[in-house]
């Protein structure tokens, strides 16, 4: 029987929880958009962005995608707001707004 | 053919996990347990066994690598008493819920405090709702047996569970007697290769353990665990009689002695049993119909077949080598009270405290005891709910 976490939901009887909760599965995070969470939100300015790419990687979770060597806006399924990205970037490119 | 020899209790679970090999060993040292783990390591030094040691720095990391350890895959066990129980107390909780058969050699002792070292049950009480299976030893053998017993009922798909195997600290685990050994063969084919369906180490299948539970699965969860609590009774018998097929030794819930056509039957958990079988033995000399109940799993609770037990009881003591400090009695008490309750078995009930901090309990106490019931029967005597034995007092 292949495992599913989609299928594990809030409305799932007792005799469908895994023992212990355990998760079969691995990359399980992707299906849960935890950007529900956040209380403040990065602003993306691209006009004062130089494509340093020093926000992309202290980014603690997978919220600011890179293609082509560049940084796209972002992807706020994720994001939790916690602005790290902000204080490191040099250019004043990102701005953190209050509320989602 | 079983093999006679002479060993302490400590020495007797030792000999269980050399024969048993597990593969990973977290423990920190603790009178009266520190053997337990001295044993083992001379086994691994000796390489008579390949099981890992891991030195911790305390208690709380035992459990803790135990929990990582048998979330990894591997068999796990690890031995303490009183505080350092006390100290496991968080991660006790997570190798239940993370449904996990850690194995658990326990050394009674009393909690501090005042500071003590000898035996009452007040560590493994404060444990009781942790969601381990807890299984009480009477003398070495049973220690013995109960430790060859652990993983077969916690490693069962329909229990996955820790089990606790208790000892009384130093008069079981540091006094020598007779005991019979299995074979190294006999044992290895009891307990049988661990072979879980899930675990970290699985390179095939990626797996996660202990995420967190928000309201919406917590109670789902907890229904669940408890589920295998139950079904765990009928694994532990069904292992039980297997035990005995290999030993001719019975192993159910608890022990009936001579409690067949008993009026007073004592309730007792432990080493304590041997002594008030002894005031029985004298007793029944002297026609007095009394018993002995002695209760082997206190988790899960066997509340139908102990009120089944005693129901032709005139009365019953409860002995409890715990305060429980609710002001009316101790958890065995409260526990077979609750059971006798349900069963609608309405007999005389008193539930007494002996024992703490490894204060004697001796054959004459329960004869005492017996008296006491007998007495609160034929109206000659009036005893307390909630009597201490032993205990020096004004008046």
């Amino acid at each position: 029987m292949s495992f599913d976490i989609k299928n594990i939901t809030e409305k799932s009887p007792w005799q469908d929880i895994t023992e212990g909760n355990h998760i079969y599965d691995g990359g399980t995070s992707r299906d849960f958009n935890t950007g529900e969470w956040r209380t403040d939100t990065p602003v993306f300015k691209k006009e004062l962005c130089t494509q340093c790419l020093l926000c992309a990687p202290v980014c603690p979770d997978s919220s600011i995608p890179v293609k082509d060597g560049e940084r796209l806006d972002f992807d706020l399924d994720y994001c939790k707001g916690c602005g790290i990205c902000a204080q490191v970037c040099p250019f004043n490119a990102i701005e953190m707004r209050e509320g989602k | 053919m079983a093999i006679r020899d002479r060993l302490s209790g400590n020495e007797a679970v030792s000999y269980a996990i050399k024969q048993i090999n597990p593969d990973v060993m977290p423990a920190f040292p603790i009178t009266p347990s520190t053997e337990i783990p001295q044993y083992v390591s001379s086994y691994i030094a000796n390489g008579a066994i390949d099981t890992e040691f891991i030195p911790v720095e305390s208690e709380h990391s035992a459990m803790s690598a135990a929990v990582g350890a048998s979330a990894a895959g591997a068999r796990v066990l690890t031995a303490t008493s009183s505080c350092g129980l006390a100290l496991m107390f968080e991660e006790l909780y997570v190798a239940a819920s993370n449904r996990l058969p850690i194995a658990l050699a326990l050394v009674n002792r009393a909690l501090s405090g005042p500071i003590n070292i000898n035996c009452d049950h007040s560590d493994s009480m404060g444990a009781r709702d942790t969601g381990w299976i807890q299984i009480y030893s009477e003398n070495n053998q049973e220690a013995y047996d109960n430790f060859l017993q652990a993983y077969r009922i916690g490693e069962h798909p329909d229990v996955h569970l820790p089990v606790m195997v208790c000892q009384d600290g130093f008069i079981t685990s540091h006094a020598v007697e007779n005991i019979e050994l299995l074979e190294d063969e006999k044992v290895k084919a009891f307990v049988g290769d661990y072979e879980p369906d899930h675990y970290l180490l699985n390179a095939k299948e990626p797996m996660a353990v202990g995420p967190y539970a928000v309201s919406n699965y917590y109670m789902e969860t907890k229904k669940a665990q408890t589920e295998a609590m139950k079904r765990a009774r009928d694994v532990i018998l069904n292992v039980g009689k297997e035990y005995e097929k290999l030993t001719g030794r019975t192993f159910g819930f608890f022990e009936e002695y001579r409690t067949e056509d008993a009026d007073y039957i004592i309730i007792i958990i432990g080493s304590g049993a041997g002594t008030t079988k002894e005031a029985v033995d004298r007793l029944r000399a002297e026609g007095k119909k009394v018993g002995v109940l002695k209760l082997r799993v206190f988790r899960p609770f066997p509340e139908e077949e102990i009120a089944a037990a005693v129901k032709n009881a005139k009365a019953v003591a409860i002995l409890d080598r715990c305060e429980g400090f609710n002001a009316h009695g101790g958890p065995v008490g409260a526990e077979v009270m609750a059971a006798l309750y349900q069963a609608r078995v309405h007999i005389e009930v008193r539930n007494y405290i002996y024992g703490l901090g490894g204060r004697d309990y001796r054959v004459e106490d329960a004869m005492d005891v017996f008296d006491d019931l007998e007495g609160l029967v034929n109206g000659t005597k009036e005893v307390e709910l909630y009597p201490y034995i032993g205990l020096r007092a004004k008046g």
